[in-house]
């Protein structure tokens, strides 16, 4: 069953400054500067699918996460997810810094379209997870980015949506909570329930979740496959 | 309608939030909630001595005029100011998540609503000093203030839109809002004060003044406001509103690209 399918996606990227009302008024015929950050792409992840994203630094990985949890839509081209949720999980964002832990947990749940009553179910367990203590009741500007991670980790794993979206957050935190974060990851997927799409720099790391792998760059699709022969291609591209 | 599906399913999150940015406002500082009654009282007192004493305005019961102007025109001039860089003050959510823009406006609504209902005691308490009379006609002002959110919402709505892509609207509506406070009658009636028939129009075309004037006719004078005038600039919200909520809907998920 296809959890994901993307079919020729392109998002475009205007010039970052934003448009000022002097260039609005006064250029606006002129052709504005474009990125394109994905270019014609297509593809389909199957329900219960580990699936990895690999590529440079600007290849689109990061944007391609984002369209899929619908942060940002489609220039043409589409996503489609059916009646199932997603979330990201990503390092350092989403946090409201002057709220609590504890205040950001139902926020982030909230969002994630779950009920005050079903976040109170799992809050316990989120706040065990991200072994915070007591600094859960403390504002999250107050602490440090390993806490941050385990806090954004533990919430998005602890609150099940369908999708779970992974932006390079296994490579945070001590090594043991790496390790933890990573075991309580593949037990979640265990159930072949959910779909995974992780994007890393780790090749290890993917080489050991992931059932297949999309390489990417500028935005293009180079090669989608199974895991280890995707990765070996890229390790070799990368090391010409 | 799309809006009020969202507002069903993300209405929650909004009151939530508003909650828990009040708390962290209120723990921050040592006179924590006291601000929200002390800051519009010191404004009032600054006021009623540049006014009242320097200036020579006098209105009947004065001091109560001035603070029902100052709490009307705090929650119109802050939702309104606050709107235009809600998406940017709120990137950190936005980029991780979808949530319907409008929401965090709503959420920010609450806030000032709360803040307004505080100062709104305070009023009360000065009614009862001042000796005005109390009674029934007093419900009017929920219906009124009602009408004056929806007013708020519907402004604010379109400037979330376009505060994303043009910076410079932070000044520009600084300025418009600077212009019709002076034209909204907070420090004196503006029917009496502005010449001739200038006055008159500001009174019947400016939302603002409408609203404010009728709020001090029902709570300090006892007089009766008009409906008909409410029930128009309601109309004149929602289309507002609907303009908003429409360019919200529309280009929402590109937000995320220029922030």
């Amino acid at each position: 069953m296809v959890s994901i399918k993307v079919e020729d996606l392109v998002i475009e990227y205007k010039p970052l400054s934003g448009i000022t009302i002097q260039k609005n008024f006064f250029q606006k015929h002129e052709k504005r500067y474009m990125y394109r950050a994905i270019d014609h792409l297509s593809f389909e992840v199957k329900k219960g699918e580990i699936f990895g994203l690999i590529g440079r630094n600007g290849s689109g990985k990061s944007t391609l996460l984002k369209a899929i949890g619908g942060m940002i839509s489609p220039d043409s081209g589409s996503i489609s997810l059916g009646k199932q949720s997603a979330a990201l999980l990503a390092i350092g964002v989403g946090f409201k810094r002057d709220m609590t832990g504890r205040e950001n947990i139902y926020i982030a749940g909230l969002l994630l379209g779950f009920t005050q009553k079903q976040i109170r179910k799992k809050e316990q367990e989120i706040i065990e997870f991200a072994e915070l203590g007591n600094f859960i009741d403390m504002p999250v500007r107050t602490y440090s980015s390993g806490m941050h991670s385990r806090l954004g980790f533990a919430i998005t794993a602890m609150l099940e949506t369908d999708i779970l979206l992974i932006d390079e957050v296994l490579s945070v935190g001590d090594e043991r909570f790496q390790r933890k974060s990573f075991d309580k990851m593949k037990e979640l997927i265990g159930g072949r329930e959910k779909t995974v799409v992780i994007c890393s720099h780790n090749r290890p790391v993917l080489e050991e979740v992931c059932d297949r792998v999309l390489w990417m760059d500028h935005g293009k699709a180079v090669l989608c496959g199974e895991a280890r022969t995707v990765l070996e291609a890229y390790q070799k591209y990368m090391e010409e | 309608m799309r809006f009020w599906r969202n507002l069903k399913k993300y209405h929650e999150y909004a009151l939530y939030e508003a909650r828990a940015r009040l708390k962290s406002e209120v723990t921050s500082s040592y006179l924590n909630w006291i601000w929200w009654i002390l800051e519009p009282f010191l404004t009032m007192l600054i006021y009623i001595f540049v006014f009242g004493h320097i200036l020579k305005v006098s209105e009947p019961n004065y001091a109560v005029f001035l603070f029902m102007g100052i709490l009307m025109w705090n929650f119109f001039g802050g939702v309104v100011r606050s709107s235009v860089l809600l998406v940017k003050i709120n990137q950190d959510i936005i980029s991780k998540v979808y949530v319907p823009k409008y929401m965090l406006l709503i959420s920010n609504m609450y806030q000032y609503v709360c803040k307004f209902g505080f100062g709104m005691l305070v009023e009360l308490v000065m009614l009862l000093i001042f000796r005005v009379r109390f009674g029934w006609h007093m419900l009017y002002a929920i219906p009124f203030f009602i009408g004056y959110s929806m007013l708020a919402f519907g402004v604010s709505s379109i400037l979330i839109h376009f505060g994303v892509y043009v910076y410079d609207l932070t000044y520009v509506v600084g300025i418009i809002l600077n212009f019709v406070m002076y034209l909204s009658g907070i420090f004196y009636s503006i029917e009496g004060r502005l010449p001739g028939n200038f006055g008159k129009m500001a009174s019947k075309f400016n939302p603002v003044a409408f609203f404010i004037s009728s709020m001090r006719d029902i709570m300090i004078y006892g007089k009766a406001p008009s409906l008909v005038w409410l029930f128009l600039w309601c109309v004149v919200s929602v289309l507002l509103a609907s303009i908003g909520i429409m360019l919200i809907h529309k280009n929402e998920n590109n937000y995320a690209k220029v922030i």
